[in-house]
């Protein structure tokens, strides 16, 4: 492993390190809006089971809620892109 | 990129087209700059041939589809967030929805293939007019000192938390704002297509080397089609009910 870490160039595993920081910063970046679009849907739906009259309403504002969120996870996106060699 | 020994095109491939005529110049024309001129004559052309028709009682063909848009746009985007007085921003928000339901759809569309928002340019022009229009409305409405006080300091705070309160409401509401609307419907483009074209290429590939494997990534390319409909239809949806939002919060003072 040290043998062939010694044989790569600097700009070699500087593609390499940059990939991984890329790919690491998108999973991370996920993780948070993952659980967050997950909690508002859940509660969205259990309040349209509630009331079901106040479904549209619910809606609405359950996408709202889902945009907010996954702004988070969309900047880890763009972030993934940029750093991608 | 080399993805399971595929040879993935560099992503500057997938969304960066030549230019077709006036190259070099500021007014060039790309694949990108002609799908938004189908996105504009197709919206034009719908409610410009539904408003001269006289309206018959029962709407039919293109005027049912002008008068179902209305609607939906009217009910569950200006009434669920601004109420009736912000009916008169109607036909902007009914422009807008359509305008970008088309420009994306054509990422679906077979032999064009490519959402023309997944290029930066016109989703951060919307973005800035909707930025002009909420301020605007937010200066009309509440005078410009009442919209600053209104939006920097929100009432019902304790006073010692303004110093963090107001440093973070300015950057949100006229730095980050524009961005996150543009960059949200940007980055979903760009994320549509890429997925895409990833089970496009896999698909080619395997077909290529006389893989049965090739059904698997086809049923998903299928699967993923029908789903980035939905998310063409859901991002212009999305984009037009936050606009609606921002101008209908720069209306009404906060209680």
């Amino acid at each position: 492993m040290l043998n062939i870490l010694a044989q790569t160039g600097a700009g070699e595993m500087l593609e390499g390190l940059k990939a991984i920081g890329a790919g690491l910063g998108y999973g991370l970046a996920a993780i948070g809006p993952g659980i967050g679009i997950g909690t508002v849907v859940g509660n969205a739906i259990s309040s349209m089971a509630r009331q079901p009259e106040s479904a549209g309403m619910v809606r609405t504002t359950m996408f709202l809620g889902i945009a907010f969120t996954e702004a988070l996870a969309l900047i880890g996106f763009v972030v993934f892109i940029l750093l991608l060699p | 990129m080399n993805v399971f020994a595929l040879e993935f095109p560099p992503v500057s491939h997938l969304f960066e087209w030549p230019d077709i005529i006036f190259s070099g110049s500021l007014f060039a024309v790309n694949k990108t700059v002609l799908i938004y001129l189908a996105a504009v004559l197709i919206t034009s052309a719908i409610f410009l041939t539904a408003g001269r028709q006289r309206g018959s009682l029962v709407p039919v063909g293109v005027q049912h589809v002008a008068e179902s848009g209305v609607t939906f746009v009217e009910e569950s985007v200006v009434m669920e967030t601004m109420g009736p007085e912000g009916k008169k921003y109607l036909p902007f928000l009914t422009t807008m929805f359509f305008f970008i339901l088309f420009s994306n759809i054509f990422e679906v569309v077979p032999g064009i293939q490519f959402p023309a928002n997944s290029r930066m340019a016109v989703p951060i022009t919307l973005a800035l007019v909707v930025w002009v229009i909420y301020n605007f409305v937010g200066v009309r409405s509440q005078g410009f000192f009442g919209y600053l006080k209104n939006s920097l300091f929100p009432p019902g705070v304790p006073k010692a938390l303004y110093l963090i309160v107001t440093p973070i409401e300015l950057v949100s509401t006229f730095v980050v704002r524009p961005f996150s609307l543009a960059i949200r419907l940007w980055a979903n483009m760009v994320a549509g297509h890429l997925l895409l074209v990833t089970f496009a290429i896999l698909t080619h590939t395997l077909w290529n080397n006389g893989y049965v494997g090739a059904a698997a990534p086809f049923a998903m390319l299928v699967l993923m089609t029908g789903f980035e409909i939905l998310v063409s239809v859901l991002q212009a949806f999305i984009f037009t009910i936050l606009t609606a939002v921002y101008i209908g919060g720069s209306m009404h003072a906060e209680h």
